[in-house]
């Protein structure tokens, strides 16, 4: 019962075309299950066409006014308290000094003061942002909708090519698995925490702003950020940046933040 | 045949190693799963009311196409409501619209996937449902 190589080569090449067949006929009997008219936007979400930020340095006089606003945030979010290891720490937004918010933007005859003025910096959600292009699972993208740039959990396989990318660092690792870090009275049984081995990030509260919302930070910081549509010009962050002279972190780079910071 | 002896002798060991798990388990019942819809938010619903956001069919064969479709509309697509064939409004959210209801993670969730032995990786991240030990 032997074959020679043309019956071989006819009987292998019958299998081929009968199994990709085979594929693309399941694929094509496989219905979605869930129809597009089955799905909606929520109705009380807030909408804008790119959602920006501004920071208002001249209202953060005493710490509990940048703690206050990084609480809320890290509450709603189920951030973990990782402090052992300053390398594994988690933030999504925090306290960071001028000359390392404003790279580049520092003078030698620069005030001490500003100098070591803590800002309180997160995402800048970029226009264009550099940690979406190199993801390779598209597990951080750019919402069209509104300009957030958010982070799939279930996408990230935790390369931290973002992380690279990111020239403002407002990206975190979990080195560790973040759940003991969590406190069970402090955590938010309302939003998921991560896993071991992704990259987190702020995402504008977008299960916040979804029902209705502003971000937590933003409620939490009695006015001094504020928060609303880039391109709406009645807006308030609009009326603001028209008014105030307004600066952003690392403009030279080409990312375009939408976080802005007056004084 | 050369060294048939232990040819025959090898075979049968391998064969033994092979179905040992068959002959193991050989008489003993596996426990039929039984996932339990009766949690204490469920029954206080009015009974018309209690049902899930599709038929009961439906969601035995197809809750996992349909929790990632969910999953795709709301982290992707931004849409966060799902219409129901009655036309009823839900929040699409495993952890804030399923499990309120189904609050039994144990004996809703993992009775059944223990038993075909699934691992789904939900829980990694999503928060369970806070069940009193029993």
């Amino acid at each position: 019962m032997s074959i020679n190589r043309r019956e071989f080569l006819k009987v292998a090449g019958i299998s081929t075309i009968l199994g990709f067949g085979g594929i693309s006929a399941v694929n094509s009997l496989r219905r979605n299950c869930v129809e597009a008219s089955q799905v909606m936007p929520n109705p009380e979400a807030l909408v804008a066409k790119r959602w920006a930020m501004v920071v208002d340095m001249s209202k953060f006089k005493t710490e509990e006014d940048y703690q206050r606003c990084i609480d809320a945030c890290h509450h709603v979010h189920n951030v973990p308290n990782v402090t052992a290891n300053p390398k594994h720490e988690v933030k999504w937004l925090w306290k960071e000094t001028f000359e390392h918010a404003f790279v580049g933007n520092e003078d030698e005859y620069l005030s001490e003061e500003i100098k070591h003025l803590p800002f309180l910096v997160l995402c800048n959600h970029c226009d264009n942002p550099p940690c979406v292009r190199v993801c390779p699972t598209q597990a951080t993208f750019k919402r069209k909708s509104d300009g957030i740039v958010m982070m799939d959990m279930h996408r990230c396989i935790g390369c931290r090519f973002c992380m690279a990318a990111c020239p403002y660092g407002a990206r975190s690792f979990n080195y560790r698995d973040p759940r003991p870090f969590i406190s069970e009275k402090e955590e938010n049984l309302e939003f998921p925490t991560r896993m071991k081995g992704v990259v987190e990030k702020c995402t504008l509260c977008y299960e916040r702003l979804a029902k209705g919302l502003k971000p937590a930070c933003v409620e939490a910081s009695k006015g001094s950020l504020i928060f609303g549509d880039l391109e709406d010009p009645n807006s308030e962050v609009r009326k603001i940046l028209s008014s105030r002279y307004s600066f952003r972190r690392r403009p030279e780079l080409g990312t375009r933040p939408s976080v802005y910071y007056i004084f | 045949m050369y060294n048939g002896g232990k040819i025959i002798i090898g075979l049968i060991i391998f064969v033994g190693l092979v179905t040992y798990p068959l002959w193991n388990n050989m008489g003993k019942a596996t426990v039929k799963p039984d996932p339990k819809i009766d949690t204490p938010e469920i029954l206080k619903l009015p009974e018309i009311d209690r049902k899930c956001v599709e038929a009961k069919s439906y969601m035995k064969t197809e809750h996992m196409k349909l929790l990632n479709e969910w999953r795709d509309t709301v982290v992707r697509n931004g849409e966060g409501t799902y219409i129901g064939a009655d036309g009823k409004k839900y929040n699409m959210s495993l952890q804030n619209t399923c499990m309120k209801c189904h609050s039994n993670k144990k004996k809703f969730c993992d009775e059944c996937h223990n038993y075909a032995a699934v691992k789904p990786y939900c829980w990694d991240c999503h928060i369970a449902p806070k069940e009193k030990e029993t």
